[in-house]
């Protein structure tokens, strides 16, 4: 609701200034993404000039001291470990809030989605010492070495699982009744019911739980990092160590000098454009289709 | 034939919500061993000493008594600059701009942005900015500003759903009576959107507590107790990585600081859950 624009006819000069203080507050609050954008490219510009953007993937491995710039081992382990989750949380995520709304009986409604709130407000370096420590021995003692690209897949997947479940679940909430009406008119089943009404009529609402599981997945650090072994190398089992960029920047930033920093700048960009890209995309699908 | 078709149908009922109850049960499997373990490992090493004493060997003895200090420091420079900027933002977003404002609608869209950058580009970017341009340094000053640029989209979101919830009769009774706009929000709009600011202030606090990413290359590793906000400090989620990544027989404390970061972070949700069912009388999601 607004009731007063620019062109105010206020009178009071402290309206004009409070205007002005506010017209300040948003515009540092909205300056900063510009400002991030703008220290990633400078920091980064050095390395991009004098090396090109082509030797990030051409060059035949990552060993910044000597020069060598291969981002793609890396690309791909984040990659592998975004699919891999997702495909994971995916259906346990929507399937948990169709238990919620469907399946539950009405005691265990309340605690159930407690516990997936409270999953949420879990710290990511909680999750990662977890697996550091239950997850990553259990693994190696089926496959060694132990810290792996599935070890990560899995630490991610119970991450973004709260997310997408939650998600999923406000948007089956927002259900318009007359369509569950409908459906019982028409005497469809339980499942009928959800795999031909529920789930179309929320399609907007859970993708865009799963794609913002996903932009948690590409940035996720700290638990990753603990778990995956961090051996840059391109992931060719389930079995294998892997390395992600946002675990690339995390481990080298401390020491990293020059090129070698500004090319962890680069890794920065990289990520910052695979975000920029899923917003647009929630985006366009939660205006565009709703209910559609 | 209807007979088969009975059949048919009644097995996908069967198998759908057989498949609903192992995955409701999948997950609350994995909760029920991830949270019983940490309590299970962590519960027997929590003492006040713990809670008060400096870390010693490392981390390895000792408690995490300067760790809560750094982290409270933190959170309170981060909350210092967030609040007054975010508050102002959501006002003017949600009293003085209409939808069709270009100023407006680039502010929200960049703040949409901003909520989804990575937290380690956040950590190189407050590295490059707050630490090297700035010239802070490794400081708890240079951690709590990264910290504040993170938080400031749950803040602003949060607290311009509280304005909104503002009847717009307020408004209009005020603008009847010749109040001025300043005195309508400081005196009626401002105290009735409460409830909104304080719902956002703890998903914020929530939300930097349980940061590391972040704070790697802006706030340090240093685990003395600080002495002034350009010391380094080190928070308690980057104290839990430390000792479970780069301290050998450092488990046991670990385990000790993340049931502390947990039930901190519990108890914060929990807060900021009562508060919007109490006060706004609407569910929050918090991611």
């Amino acid at each position: 609701m607004t009731l007063s624009s620019s062109n105010t006819l206020s009178r009071w000069p402290t309206d004009r200034l409070l205007l002005w203080l506010l017209r300040g507050a948003a515009a540092i609050a909205g300056a900063i993404v510009l400002l991030i954008v703008a220290f990633l490219v400078m920091e980064a510009l050095p390395v991009l000039r004098h090396v090109g953007v082509a030797r990030f993937f051409t060059d035949p491995s990552w060993h910044p001291a000597e020069g060598l710039y291969n981002l793609t081992p890396m690309l791909w382990g984040t990659l592998f470990a975004m699919v891999g989750s997702v495909l994971i949380a995916t259906p346990l995520g929507i399937l948990s809030a169709v238990f919620c709304h469907y399946y539950a009986p009405p005691v265990v409604t309340r605690p159930y989605r407690k516990l997936i709130e409270l999953l949420a407000g879990i710290p990511s370096v909680v999750y990662g010492f977890w697996g550091l420590v239950v997850l990553v021995p259990l693994i190696g003692s089926i496959h060694p070495p132990g810290p792996s690209l599935l070890a990560g897949i899995v630490i991610l997947a119970i991450m973004i699982l709260p997310t997408i479940a939650l998600m999923a679940d406000a948007s089956l909430a927002n259900m318009p009744p007359q369509y569950m009406r409908g459906a019982a008119a028409l005497g469809l089943s339980r499942w009928a019911t959800i795999r031909g009404v529920v789930f179309p009529a929320a399609k907007s609402g859970l993708f865009t739980g799963v794609i913002l599981g996903t932009g948690r997945a590409i940035g996720e650090t700290m638990a990753i990092l603990m778990v995956c072994g961090n051996v840059v190398q391109t992931p060719h089992s389930l079995f294998d160590p892997m390395r992600t960029l946002t675990a690339n920047i995390a481990l080298e930033m401390a020491y990293a000098l020059g090129d070698h920093r500004a090319a962890l700048f680069v890794s920065g960009l990289v990520l910052m454009g695979m975000i920029v890209a899923l917003v647009g995309a929630a985006d366009w699908i939660s205006r565009g289709r709703i209910y559609g | 034939m209807v007979n088969t078709l009975e059949r048919h149908r009644d097995g996908r009922e069967w198998l759908a919500s057989t498949l609903v109850w192992i995955a409701a049960a999948l997950v609350t499997a994995t909760f029920c061993w991830l949270l019983g373990d940490i309590l299970w490992h962590g519960l027997s090493h929590i003492s006040w000493t713990f809670l008060t004493a400096p870390p010693q060997n490392a981390g390895r003895e000792g408690g995490i008594g300067p760790i809560l200090v750094s982290t409270a420091l933190i959170l309170g420079v981060c909350l210092g600059v967030s609040v007054p900027i975010g508050v102002g933002t959501a006002i003017l977003l949600a009293e003085f701009t209409t939808d069709a404002n270009l100023f407006g609608r680039l502010t929200r869209r960049s703040l949409d942005v901003l909520s989804g950058v990575p937290s380690i580009v956040l950590g190189l970017f407050g590295n490059a900015f707050f630490c090297k341009t700035l010239g802070l340094g490794f400081s708890i000053l240079s951690g709590g500003l990264t910290l504040a640029c993170m938080v400031l989209p749950v803040l602003i979101r949060s607290t311009e759903e509280g304005f909104r919830a503002v009847p717009t009769g307020y408004r209009l009774s005020a603008a009847a009576l010749g109040l001025s706009r300043t005195t309508t929000l400081v005196h009626l709009l401002l105290p009735a959107a409460v409830p909104g600011l304080l719902v956002g202030l703890v998903l914020g606090v929530g939300r930097a507590m349980a940061e590391t990413a972040a704070l790697i290359f802006t706030s340090g590793y240093v685990d003395r107790m600080p002495e002034s906000l350009l010391d380094s400090g080190r928070a308690l989620s980057l104290h839990i990585f430390d000792l479970s990544m780069n301290v050998p027989g450092g488990d046991a404390n670990a385990y000790a600081s993340a049931l502390v970061l947990v039930v901190l972070l519990f108890a914060i949700n929990g807060t900021a859950s009562w508060l919007a069912g109490h006060w706004l009388h609407r569910r929050i999601v918090t991611i």
